[in-house]
């Protein structure tokens, strides 16, 4: 059933280094969640080993299947993955402020998460039909942005998950761009844009819940308001300078289990790394990011169609996007806007869809060589 | 599109690069700032307050104690707040139900941090707290440093109290370094000896997590008791000096004569120093502070008297020294004299022939106003200065009252007037612008009858080689007899006003003083007691050879031969039985 010489194609250096990651996660997730007073162990650690064990069945199955197959239903997918959007909105459980979660008996997920990949799937699939020879023109621009991105945007903001959302939006950006698009349009886009952004800017801003204005405002002002929201800016701040160099060595960290850091198994897991391995222990960890994001490019311009391109296109830009902000939430440099730290923080949904979106650069990786074929 | 991917690419680079030089901003140049930060975060420094040194009286009696002193307090996060436990505490605490309630209402500093419902809690209080403890989640017992006064209001004026640090204080640096919660000592010894007595402060460093729980215990640093400290006071003799003052207002001074060692000093009314220990009551402060009788003035040096006629012994070595008179000069009195106006002797009928023998015995007022006709004031008063009077005597404690000493230059400063001789009158027989403490006094006894050597008197004792006197006072040893001589006839003879003091266990010698209060010769018991003359008594003992020189002194207390010298006669029998009692346990 599958070719032998896909076998021989297959990538491990992807596969390994996300593994490696996703452990080092889980032995951080443990760090950072250890018992200080009570006498018990959480069992986010436990929790996060199951969900890597289900990524990694998920990743060999849809690695399996070939990407065109997933292209030519691309459609349907995407449909699908509006359903999901709109069930959450209906029946989802509610969590900090949000409608975020679909329960399922024992756990519950976050259709959003696989929805940009859905998304991906269908943005690619579009733009290698039309081929657009010389860029993108004013009218593809407009269907794209009708059919594809205005539902999923408004149904996400609904929730309301403005992190994803402004993904979404900054991952439609990027292939779009990719793809190609008139020099025209982009100048047109700028200057309206540059035009409007007060205006728009206001609009923004007003539509804002409260919280989300606080993160910006504790983004602007760390020292405004220290034991509020610029608390959390602050702490993690604090966490990751006080790994110094070498950092505090694993297990030895403290703004974690006592609890000076919230967040800091999910979205602030890197400040717990940070501070137990310190700068070098951050750099090998960068450097096993970029290695997988330089993969991701890698394959894209090796990949046998348009279509393979694009799609391990969009999956990079999202994994980089994800990256970036987090890190960038981390030491400050972003305003808080909970975004997880791909294949590290705890959190389900958010694994899979990042081993997902590694099985699709695997995926069109591996299926590269159009000759033997 | 590889031209596309590559910029991708680029811009990757680009980013990651911006962010890893954030992180070596942070982790590299910060890193230390920000490890300081993380260890304030969640490292926490408590003081392990020293146990304070102890007092001694002279024999190693202890005269305080360290006893724990217990508050109850509550982390009101813990704490369930349903109107049954709330009751229950109520009632084991001995506390109104809605006070409580005020309480757990009012804010504390840090979360779990402990409130504090009851100080001061009694030992059997707390047992009955910790019994039940496991009903109230987050109820606590600690234990706070006390101070037990052992003789309760005896020697209060010496040993002073505790309180709690003042905002004041605070920063000066002679109370640098102390932990704000500490008691130092306000007052008396505890004060002017705190820094040895209050010892070092230890260091507990704990880790606490973000709510303030504590984690664990990081380092502890010892603290460093304070230093003990002997005083020269005799517990005995200074709780027999305060028995004999009960009821009145005033002082006594028992020094020891070869080395200036205070024996007793008591001063009445007194107070409770037990009362400072864990903050005074508003009301108890108001009371000690209003009270007419003042009992927080130290009546033995805090505040200055006409000496009176003990004052004589001075004007009668100035005046044999000085070779005006001789034991042999003469005088008639007739019971006044005549300088510009009546000078009265305080006896109406006269004295008749008066030479300074009976003029000190019998204290004749008239042969000290003949010898002032004769004496330059500022010579008597470079004796009087000789003597130690119009002077702090150096005693360690504070608020030391000088006297005043008149001379001419004095006058001319303070009054803008010359002096007049019939001031000097006044002078002589201790009355006037003199005036002087019952310290000053009973230092003026010990010098006569030492041999005229000036001690300062002092409280802490110190090696007897560090004791050396401060001067010799002039004075020639055949004077030096020549008074003693008289001052042993004011109590043995017939007519000394002294007789009162006469003791069958010790030959005890000594001179009263009365000092008017307001003139006129109406009958003292006639008076209010705010207008009744001031009693003296300086006395010495044994005749022979002195070992023990007091001074007592009683406000309005009337005449100091019927309400002084009883006193001075107790104290120093008191003394002496001491002395006999231990002899004889040396002896066997």
């Amino acid at each position: 059933m599958i070719d032998r010489r896909l076998v021989d194609n297959f990538d491990w250096g992807i596969l390994l280094v996300a593994v490696a990651l996703s452990l080092i996660g889980v032995l951080t997730i443990y760090s950072a969640t250890r018992p200080v007073l009570d006498a018990v162990q959480k069992t986010f650690f436990m929790r996060q080993l199951y969900w890597i064990a289900l990524s990694l069945i998920i990743f060999f199955i849809v690695v399996s299947i070939d990407y065109r197959w997933f292209m030519k239903f691309a459609n349907v997918i995407f449909l699908l993955g509006i359903i999901l959007l709109v069930i959450v909105l209906v029946i989802g459980r509610k969590g900090m402020g949000a409608q975020r979660w679909i329960p399922l008996g024992f756990l519950s997920f976050q259709p959003s998460e696989f929805f940009k990949i859905f998304f991906i799937i269908a943005i690619s699939r579009y733009l290698s039909f039309i081929k657009p020879e010389e860029g993108l023109g004013f009218k593809d621009l407009v269907k794209i942005i009708v059919f594809f991105l205005a539902v999923p945007v408004m149904l996400i903001l609904k929730q309301p998950d403005l992190g994803t959302a402004l993904i979404l939006f900054f991952i439609f950006i990027a292939m779009i761009l990719a793809a190609g698009i008139r020099k025209k349009i982009i100048l047109t886009v700028v200057i309206v844009a540059l035009v409007a952004l007060p205006f728009a800017g206001k609009v923004m801003w007003d539509g804002l819940k409260d919280y989300q204005k606080m993160r910006i405002i504790a983004f602007i002002d760390p020292q405004a308001d220290t034991q509020g929201v610029g608390y959390h800016i602050n702490q993690s701040k604090i966490t990751v300078g006080s790994g110094g160099f070498l950092g505090k060595g694993y297990m030895q960290g403290t703004q974690g289990p006592y609890r000076f850091l919230p967040e800091n198994h999910t979205d602030f897991i890197f400040s717990i790394f940070a501070e137990e391995w310190g700068f070098a222990g951050s750099l090998v960890l960068f450097a096993m990011y970029l290695f997988i994001i330089w993969r991701g490019f890698d394959t894209a311009g090796k990949a046998r169609d348009m279509e393979g391109c694009l799609l391990v296109l969009g999956v990079t830009f999202m994994f980089s996007l994800y990256f970036f902000i987090n890190i960038g939430m981390t030491l400050g440099m972003v305003p808080v806007v909970g975004v997880p730290l791909p294949l590290m923080s705890y959190g389900g949904t958010a694994l899979l869809s990042n081993f997902l979106a590694l099985s699709m650069i695997e995926n069109v990786r591996m299926r590269r060589f159009a000759l033997y074929y | 599109m590889e031209k596309r991917i590559t910029i991708a690419l680029y811009i990757v680079m680009l980013i990651s690069a911006v962010l890893i030089f954030r992180l070596w901003h942070l982790q590299i140049l910060k890193g230390n700032e920000y490890k300081n930060i993380d260890e304030h975060n969640r490292l926490r420094v408590l003081s392990i307050l020293p146990p304070r040194g102890i007092i001694y009286d002279r024999d190693n009696t202890p005269l305080v104690k360290n006893i724990p002193s217990f508050d109850i307090s509550v982390v009101k996060e813990d704490l369930p707040k349903d109107p049954e436990t709330l009751s229950a505490l109520a009632a084991l605490l001995g506390i109104k139900q809605d006070r409580i309630s005020a309480m757990l209402d009012t804010k504390p500093v840090k979360p779990f941090e402990p409130l504090t419902l009851k100080e001061n809690v009694a030992f059997e209080e707390v047992a009955r707290v910790e019994a039940r403890k496991i009903d109230f989640p987050g109820l606590q017992v600690h234990v706070v440093g006390g101070r037990e006064y052992i003789y309760g209001h005896s020697a209060s004026h010496v040993l002073g109290y505790l309180g709690s640090l003042t905002a004041r204080q605070m920063r000066m640096p002679e109370y640098s370094g102390i932990p704000p919660e500490s008691v130092i000592g306000q007052y008396g010894i505890e004060k002017v000896y705190d820094r040895e007595l209050r010892g070092v402060a230890g260091k507990k460093v704990i880790e606490v997590d973000a709510m303030g729980r504590i984690i664990k215990v990081v380092r502890i640093q010892r603290p460093i008791k304070g230093r003990d400290i002997r005083l020269t006071i005799d517990v005995d003799l200074q709780v027999e000096a305060e028995k004999s003052l009960r009821g009145k207002v005033g002082a006594v001074v028992a020094l020891a004569t070869e080395t200036g060692e205070v024996l007793a000093l008591a001063s009445s009314p007194t107070f409770d120093p037990n009362l400072f220990v864990r903050g005074i009551r508003a009301k108890e402060w108001k009371k000690l502070v209003r009270d007419p009788r003042k009992p927080m003035l130290n009546r033995a040096f805090q505040s200055q008297y006409p000496p009176g006629s003990t004052f004589k012994i001075i004007t009668s070595i100035a005046a044999l020294e000085e070779g005006l008179i001789s034991g042999n000069t003469s005088y008639y009195c007739n019971g006044s004299l005549y300088f510009g106006r009546v000078f009265r002797c305080w006896k109406e009928a006269g004295h008749g022939n008066v030479r300074l023998h009976k003029a000190l015995v019998e204290s004749c007022d008239v042969y000290f106003y003949e010898v002032a006709k004769g004496l330059d004031i500022d010579i008597l008063a470079q004796y009087s200065f000789s003597y130690g009077l119009g002077r702090p005597t150096g005693i360690e404690l504070e608020g030391e009252a000088r006297g005043i000493v008149p001379t001419s230059g004095w006058k001319r400063d303070t009054r803008k007037e010359k002096w007049y001789t019939g001031e000097t009158l006044n002078t002589v027989i201790g009355q006037g612008y003199l005036s002087a403490t019952p310290l000053q006094m009973a230092r003026v006894m010990a010098t006569v009858v030492n041999g005229g050597h000036l001690y300062k008197p002092y409280l802490v004792m110190q090696p007897e080689s560090d004791v050396k006197p401060e001067g010799r006072v002039r004075i020639k040893q055949k004077n030096i007899r020549l008074i003693k001589k008289a001052l042993s006839g004011v109590v043995k003879e017939k007519h000394g006003t002294g007789r009162l003091a006469d003791s069958e266990i010790v030959s005890i010698g000594g001179k009263t003083g009365t000092t008017q209060v307001v003139g006129g010769m109406t009958k003292e018991k006639e008076l209010p007691v705010k207008f009744r003359d001031h009693a003296w008594f300086i006395a010495f003992a044994p005749a022979d050879i002195p070992r023990i020189a007091v001074a007592v002194f009683v406000e309005h207390g009337g005449h100091g031969s019927t309400d002084a010298a009883p006193i001075a006669k107790k104290i120093i029998e008191s003394y002496y039985k001491q002395e006999f009692k231990s002899d004889t346990k040396g002896d066997s």
